[in-house]
């Protein structure tokens, strides 16, 4: 079991090259709530709980914010 | 084994000790010790698993050198019994409770491996210090607790398992409510990863909101399974009590419920992060609650079975996570903002809000009438309970509150809705409200109850709602790509299981509250006192006592009398019920009186029903003995003379009495076949009570939809809106 569990302290210690950057994640998990609303949006169009004017409306806010988050993404990973 | 086992046991303590501080390390920035403590996490499992094995072996070859074995066994309990009695006992529902916990923490570390660097380590310390925590319990909280303690010598028989227990609903309900605890200490763990470090975002909550609907499903399947087996098994004629240990479940499986909503608002749109981490210490403090209940026997109930070794430490432990819960969320206060406001009071988000609060209101109730005894001792000195009348009078405008939100929630739109799109989207569900709540004015005796009234036009716009959610879900697809209303119907479910599994377990919940609320509400109960021949009118049903039942079972130790009831409707045979009340031998009963001892002791009902969509026709009976009384005296004055005369511990001299005791109480059984005395009946009508458990099937799958990974379908999507947003990205 020790020599299981200490495995990894006897590699040498690594940089953190390849490792989630946290801003990449947040911003990662953001897009994918954001996609999620411009299809639940699209879906609630489909329902009829929002008319095309309504639709036209928050889609094109939403797509906005997505756009905003994929140039942050964007600029995050470029400083990398 | 039991030294293996115990082995187990302390190198799990320090598997969990060296992954805490290992976790720790790694927090500082080192990656190999993150991943050494992940390592440590594994072998943890590893070795409780083992340590599982090991027990269960033991109870399988009724190795009685091991105290549970001895203490919850026996060589004539059923197989499928001994497998189960492990969590019968404190020290294998601990083991079964650190067990869980180690599967679900390496289950939650394999998926995160390569991400949230920051937070896992520090999510992987809290987990492990709970793992550790109960890993101690075990070896240092005395050998109740201690599922390898030794008995030396070994007796030859064991105690056999409560015959309470032996039920097949009972076998699983327990290691299904310490699933939902356990699966709650993952999304806690990571809540508070996410605090230390400052990474309030919603990453976190993607990462863990399917451990935290594991844990709503396990406790969903528990809570149900409990009920079950209270209505078929305790005689008392009810599924819910309101008793402490099943109050223990309700709570977080409500807070729970609560969180299940609101994460999904902090993921679209930043808002109620206080809220969040908050409901989510609640609800795994709740779990804990749940656990010092069931393992403390500080309040009295039908379900507690345990001493009183462990609870003062899972009272610290629950302590010390409230404290440094709070302690940490008012430290973070600031990294705790939302990131928007609230667009409209007209919005779904606002609607969850406000079922959130209605949900934890709920909680709050339960969780006052469910403490009161102890309040009032500690301020009065004597110690009164509530009872059901207090929960049904507060948590009833609650429920019902509650079902209408479970209808308007899925049908307003996020951000914001104009008048004139609420009233397209609620008319239909409104009128089949308006419709079934005439006709049940009309037609029914729902006039006369205004609770259920209310519930049920509510349950009917929720329905509804829900019912046209997907018929306009399934007309949008075919519209969209043709094919089959059922074709289109799969379509949209695998496409969005999220969504129509929670509209799913809407459906369900809308449902079982139905059979909740007529079984309440509309129930005919009598209790009878009949002799062979007589007849009773119960509601619409006439019962007759056609004869007593009997039967032996050596295997179980166990006898068995019952009644054969007719029951007739209208004039015509209705069904035939054989209710029957079992009486177990107990090592427990006092030797001065063996035979009064074993009547007046261990029993279980096994109640004779009739199960029907309309109603379902319930009965139990219990026997009058008190004709054999004088019988049973000079059985036992006897029993008890030559108990004195032969010398204590003679095995062979045990076997005499025993063997005595057997004669004697098949004498009253026969007795009672042949010279039968009246007995107690309780005869209910308890309507709609199967919508409860038809409710609870619909929940559950629902809940399996939301929880089945849909990578396919999600990678289409992802792939398709990346693709519509480079389009508007290069025109930005």
């Amino acid at each position: 079991m020790a020599v299981f569990v200490t495995v990894p302290l006897r590699r040498p210690a690594r940089s953190d090259e390849g490792a989630e950057n946290p801003r990449v994640a947040e911003l990662e998990a953001r897009k994918e709530a954001k996609y999620r609303e411009i299809r639940d949006a699209e879906m609630d169009r489909e329902a009829g709980k929002l008319t095309d004017e309504e639709w036209t409306r928050v889609d094109r806010e939403l797509r906005r914010e997505a756009i905003a988050l994929l140039k942050q993404l964007d600029r995050v990973r470029g400083g990398e | 084994m039991i030294v293996l086992g115990s082995a187990c046991l302390i190198l799990a303590l320090v598997a969990a000790l060296y992954a805490v501080v290992a976790a720790l390390a790694g927090a500082r920035g080192d990656r190999r010790w993150a991943d050494s403590s992940r390592r440590a996490v594994y072998a943890l499992a590893g070795l409780l698993t083992l340590a599982v094995v090991i027990v269960e072996a033991a109870f399988l070859r009724s190795d009685f050198s091991f105290r549970l074995v001895a203490d919850h066994s026996s060589t004539t309990t059923p197989t499928g019994y001994k497998l189960t009695a492990m969590w019968s006992s404190q020290g294998g529902s601990l083991l079964l409770w650190a067990w869980v916990l180690s599967l679900a923490s390496s289950a939650v570390l394999f998926a995160t491996r390569g991400r949230h660097r920051e937070i896992v380590p520090w999510a992987t310390a809290v987990m492990m210090g709970v793992g550790a925590f109960f890993c101690g319990l075990m070896l240092f909280a005395g050998p109740e607790a201690d599922p390898f303690a030794r008995l030396d010598p070994a007796p030859a028989e064991g105690a056999g398992l409560m015959p309470l227990l032996r039920h097949p609903a009972m076998a699983m309900h327990p290691p299904m409510l310490y699933s939902g605890y356990v699966f709650f200490t993952i999304p806690f763990a990571f809540a508070i990863g996410a605090l230390i470090t400052r990474r309030l975002d919603a990453s976190w909550i993607r990462s863990t909101r399917r451990f935290a609907l594991i844990a709503w499903t396990f406790l969903t399947i528990g809570i149900v399974l409990g009920a079950r087996w209270s209505y078929s098994e305790l005689g008392w004629g009810g599924y819910w009590a309101w008793d402490p240990v099943e109050n223990a479940s309700l709570m977080p499986w409500l807070v729970g419920t609560a969180f299940l909503h609101s994460i999904m608002v902090q993921e679209r749109r930043g808002m109620l992060k206080v809220w969040n981490v908050s409901l989510i210490v609640a609800a795994f403090s709740l779990a804990l609650l749940g656990t010092f209940l069931v393992r403390s026997g500080i309040l009295d109930s039908i379900h507690a079975f345990g001493a009183s070794t462990v609870g003062p430490p899972i009272l610290v432990l629950i302590g010390c996570v409230v404290l440094g819960s709070v302690v940490l969320i008012v430290s973070r206060l600031d990294d705790l903002r939302p990131e928007r406001r609230l667009d409209s009071a007209f919005s779904r988000e606002a609607i969850f809000l406000v079922n959130n609060l209605l949900l934890v209101g709920l909680g709050a109730v339960i969780f006052w009438g469910t403490f009161f005894p102890l309040v009032s001792e500690a301020i009065t000195g004597t110690r009164s309970s509530v009872g059901p009348p207090f929960f049904n009078r507060l948590a009833t405008p609650l429920a019902i509150a509650a079902v209408l939100f479970t209808g308007i929630g899925p049908l307003i739109a996020w951000r914001q809705m104009s008048w004139r799109s609420a009233w397209a989207i609620v008319r239909w569900p409104l009128a089949v409200a308006a419709v079934v709540t005439v006709a049940l004015i009309a037609f029914t005796d729902a006039r006369g109850e205004p609770f259920a009234l209310t519930l049920f036009a509510f349950a009917a716009f929720a329905l509804s709602a829900l019912v046209q959610e997907f018929a306009k879900g399934v007309a949008a697809r075919r519209a969209l790509a043709g094919g089959s209303v059922p074709g289109a119907l799969a379509a949209i479910v695998s496409r969005n299981r999220r969504r129509y599994g929670g509209y799913l377990v809407h459906v369900g919940i809308a449902v079982l509250l139905i059979g909740v609320a007529g079984s309440t509400s509309f129930q005919t109960s009598r209790d009878l006192f009949l002799s062979p021949g007589e007849s009773a009118t119960v509601g619409d049903y006439e019962v007759t006592y056609v004869e007593p039942t009997q039967s032996v079972s050596g295997s179980e130790e166990r006898l068995t009398l019952g009644a054969v009831l007719d029951v007739r409707r209208d004039g015509e045979h209705f069904t035939t019920l054989r209710p029957t009340r079992n009486y177990y031998s107990s090592r427990n009963a006092d030797p001065a009186s063996p035979v009064r001892g074993f009547f007046e002791g261990e029993a279980t009902s096994e109640v004779g029903r009739t199960d029907g969509l309309g109603e379902d026709f319930w009965t139990a009976v219990q026997p009058d003995l008190t004709r054999f009384d004088p019988v049973i005296e000079r059985v036992d004055e006897r029993l008890a003379a030559i108990g004195e005369r032969v010398e204590g511990g003679d095995p062979a001299a045990q076997a005499q009495v025993a063997a005595l005791q057997g004669a004697a109480i098949r004498g009253v059984a026969n007795r009672y076949a042949d010279d039968p005395p009246p007995a107690n009946f309780r005869v209910n009508v308890n309507p709609l009570v199967t919508w409860i458990w038809i409710g609870w099937m619909i929940a559950l799958i629902g809940a399996l939809i939301a929880l089945w990974p849909s990578a396919g379908a999600r990678g289409r999507v992802r792939e398709m809106y990346a693709a519509r947003l480079a389009r508007e990205l290069s025109r930005a």
